[in-house]
C-alpha cells in the first residue's frame, strides 16, 4: 500500500460513513442529539452560569410547558424556583465531563497493565490478571459505594472509582491483543534488530492495539455515565453545589407525587444520552462487519433495490 | 470434573480473601463509629471506653488478625447497628435479593430468547425494528429513573401499586419489572447477534433445503447453537444485577442484601458490611462456577482435563 493511494481513500471512506449514517433516521437522530448534548457540555455553562443557582421564587415548581416565566423555564422549575432547562443544559458538563475522564484513565491504566501482562508473561501477568479478576467479579456499584464512602465523595474521587471500576476490560482486551500482536513478524524483526522491550511494547505494540481500545472506550462510555448516574442517585457521587443528571434525579425524587418533572427531565436526558451511544455503536458494529454490512448499505433505499457499490 | 470444581474453587477463595481483606482496610478508612453510635452530647472517655471495648483502638493489623480468626471459627462479629449478630443479619436479607434476582433473571433469559430470536429470523423487519430499538432503550435506561417513572404511573397517578414495602403480591411486580429490564435488553441483542450468524450458516441451509419446518429452524437448530454465548453474558450480568438490586431495594424498600449493605456503609457498621461482601461474593463465585459447569453440558466440545 502506498501513500499517496491512502490519502486518497481517505476523504470519501468518510464521506461514505457520514452519507450512510444519513440514510438510518435512527443513527442521524443520535448523531444529532450527541452533537447538541456535547455542545451544551461545552458552551452550557458559559451561556447559563447564573441562571442555574438563581432563585426565582414565583416560579417554584413550576409545571412544564408554560412560558409564563419565560423561555427558560419551558421545562418547568424545581421547588427553589431555579430553571430546569437551564440546569439540565449545564449538567451535561459535568455528566460528560466524567464519564469522559473516568473511560480515559480507566483506558490508560487497563491498556498500559494490559501491555504488560501480555507481554510478560511471568508472575507478575498473573497478579495482574487475578486482581482484574476479583474486580471484574465483583458487584462495581457496591465496590464503588465502599470506596466513594471511605474516602469521601468528591469529582476526582467519583472519576478514580469509575475508572478502577472498568480497567479489567481494557486490561484483558490489550492482553488478548497483545498476546496476538507479539508473535507478529514485524515484533521478531524488531527483536532481531536489537530493540529493546520497552521500545517494542510501545512503538510497534501499542499502536496496533490502540484502535480496539478506543472502540471499546466508544462503547463503555454510556455504561460509565449510568454508572455515575446512580452513585450520584444513592447520594454518593457528586456533591452540591455541583450536579449531574443523576444527582438531579436524586433531588427530584422526594417530590414526586407534586412536581414529577424535578426527577423527570433529567432521567429522560440520561436515557437519550446512552440510547444515542448505543444505537451509534451499534450501527458501527454493523458497519465494520464485513458479513452485516451489505444491511446498512442497502437499507432503505428505496425497497431493496441494492445500490451500485463502489 | 471433581479436580475443575476444587481449583476453581480454590481460585475463588483467594479472590473472596483479596476482596474482603480491601474492604476491611477501606471501611476503617470511613471514620469513627463511636461518632455515630454514642449519643451526641456523650464525652470523650465515653467514646474512648466505647472504642476500647469495640477493640477499634488495638492496631489495624491486630483487628484483621482477630476478625480472621473469628471468620475461622465462623464467627463474624456483631452488627452494631442492629445489635445481633452480621451474618445473621445478612443471611436474613439474602433470599429477599436472590428471590429477585433470579426471578428477573429468568423472565429476561426467556423474554428475550424469544423476542431476540423472532426478531432474528426475520432481520429488518418492523418486529425486528421495534424489538431491536426497545431492546436498546432498555438496556440504556437508567434504572432509578425506571424506578421513579413507574412509581409515579403505577402509584401516584393511576394507584394501582403500592410505592414500597413487601407482603403481597402486587409489591413484586414493580421491583421486579424495573430489574429485569437491562438484563432483557442486554440479551435481546446477544440472542438477536448470534441467531442472525446461526441462521446465515451451512447447516440451517442444509435443514433449510431438506424441507425442516421454518419455527423447527429457528428453535432447534440455530437457537441450540446460539445458547452459549448468550449465558456466557448472562452470567457477566449476574454481577450487575447486585448492582440493579442495590438501587431497586434502596427505592423500594426492599429488605434485601443491597440495602442492608447501603444501610451498614452509612453506619458503619463493619462487621455488617464484611459479612454482606462476603455473601454477596461467595454467591457470584458460585454462579461462576455453575455457569462453568452448565457450559460443559451444553457444548460437549468443552470438557475438563486436568492440564
Amino acid at each position: 500500500m502506498t501513500i499517496p493511494a491512502d490519502t486518497k481513500q481517505k476523504p470519501t471512506a468518510r464521506f461514505q460513513v457520514l452519507r450512510l449514517i444519513a440514510r438510518n433516521k435512527l443513527a442521524l437522530a443520535a448523531v444529532i442529539f450527541l452533537t447538541l448534548v456535547v455542545l451544551c457540555a461545552i458552551f452550557g455553562p458559559w451561556l447559563m452560569g447564573n441562571l442555574v443557582d438563581k432563585p426565582n421564587f414565583r416560579a417554584r415548581n413550576m409545571a412544564p410547558f408554560s412560558l409564563a416565566q419565560g423561555w427558560a423555564y419551558v421545562l418547568g422549575a424545581d421547588t427553589l424556583g431555579r430553571s430546569l432547562l437551564a440546569r439540565l443544559i449545564v449538567g451535561a458538563q459535568n455528566t460528560l465531563g466524567i464519564a469522559l475522564f473516568a473511560v480515559f484513565f480507566s483506558m490508560l491504566i487497563g491498556g498500559f497493565l494490559g501491555l504488560i501482562a501480555g507481554y510478560s508473561r511471568g508472575a507478575l501477568s498473573n497478579v495482574i490478571l487475578r486482581v482484574a479478576d476479583i474486580v471484574m467479579s465483583f458487584p462495581s456499584l457496591l465496590l464503588a459505594l465502599i470506596v466513594l464512602f471511605s474516602l469521601g465523595p468528591s469529582v476526582s474521587n467519583l472519576v478514580i472509582v469509575l475508572a478502577v471500576t472498568r480497567i479489567p476490560i481494557y486490561l484483558r482486551t490489550t492482553r488478548a491483543e497483545v498476546l496476538e500482536v507479539r508473535e507478529r513478524m514485524f515484533v521478531s524483526a524488531a527483536m532481531a534488530l536489537g530493540a529493546g522491550h520497552m521500545r517494542i511494547v510501545f512503538r510497534h505494540i501499542a499502536p496496533i492495539v490502540l484502535p480496539t481500545l478506543v472502540t471499546i472506550g466508544a462503547i463503555d462510555f454510556a455504561t460509565v455515565v449510568l454508572a455515575e448516574s446512580s452513585l450520584s442517585f444513592l447520594g454518593l457521587g457528586i456533591q452540591a453545589p455541583e450536579f449531574t443528571w443523576g444527582a438531579m434525579v436524586a433531588t427530584g425524587r422526594g417530590y414526586l407525587a407534586n412536581a414529577w418533572w424535578i426527577a423527570f427531565w433529567p432521567g429522560l436526558a440520561i436515557l437519550l444520552t446512552t440510547l444515542s451511544l448505543n444505537i451509534l455503536s451499534n450501527w458501527w458494529r454493523t458497519y465494520a462487519d464485513p458479513q452485516q454490512r451489505w444491511r446498512i448499505e442497502l437499507a432503505r433505499s428505496k425497497k431493496g433495490i441494492p445500490e451500485k457499490r463502489t | 470434573m471433581f479436580g475443575f470444581i476444587l481449583r476453581r474453587s480454590a481460585q475463588s477463595l483467594i479472590a473472596v480473601i483479596g476482596l474482603l481483606v480491601l474492604v476491611f482496610f477501606l471501611s476503617r478508612l470511613t471514620g469513627d463509629p463511636a461518632y455515630l453510635y454514642l449519643p451526641l452530647d456523650s464525652s470523650e472517655a465515653q467514646r474512648q471506653a466505647f472504642s476500647e471495648a469495640q477493640g477499634f483502638n488495638d492496631p489495624l493489623y491486630l483487628q484483621f488478625g482477630r476478625y480472621l480468626l473469628g471468620v475461622a471459627n465462623l464467627d463474624f462479629g456483631t452488627a452494631l447497628s442492629r445489635n445481633r449478630p452480621a451474618m445473621e443479619v445478612a443471611l436474613e436479607a439474602f433470599p429477599q435479593t436472590l428471590k429477585l434476582a433470579v426471578i428477573a433473571m429468568s423472565l429476561a433469559l426467556v423474554f428475550a430468547v424469544v423476542v431476540g430470536s423472532l426478531a432474528a429470523a426475520k432481520p429488518d423487519s418492523l418486529f425486528d425494528r421495534i424489538a431491536s430499538t426497545a431492546s436498546l432503550a432498555g438496556a440504556s435506561a437508567p434504572d432509578f429513573w425506571v424506578a421513579i417513572v413507574a412509581i409515579l404511573v403505577f402509584s401516584v397517578g393511576l394507584g394501582l401499586l403500592p410505592t414500597s414495602g413487601t407482603g403481597t403480591p402486587l409489591h413484586w411486580i414493580m421491583p421486579i419489572f424495573v430489574l429485569t429490564l437491562r438484563p432483557f435488553g442486554l440479551l435481546v441483542q446477544v440472542v438477536r447477534g448470534t441467531m442472525i450468524s446461526a441462521l446465515a450458516s451451512p447447516y440451517v441451509k442444509t435443514a433449510r433445503a431438506k424441507g425442516v419446518q421454518r419455527t423447527q429452524i429457528i428453535f432447534r437448530h440455530a437457537l441450540r447453537n446460539s445458547l452459549l454465548p448468550v449465558i456466557t453474558v448472562a452470567g457477566d450480568l449476574a454481577a450487575s444485577l447486585v448492582n440493579g438490586a442495590v438501587v431497586v431495594e434502596s427505592i423500594f424498600g426492599w429488605p434485601g442484601i443491597g440495602k442492608l449493605m447501603i444501610d451498614a456503609i452509612v453506619r458503619r457498621d463493619f462487621a455488617l458490611i464484611q459479612a454482606t461482601v462476603l455473601i454477596t461474593a461467595v454467591a457470584i463465585f458460585v454462579l461462576n462456577i455453575l455457569i462453568d459447569l452448565l457450559y460443559a453440558r451444553l457444548d460437549p466440545r468443552i470438557r475438563f482435563q486436568a492440564k
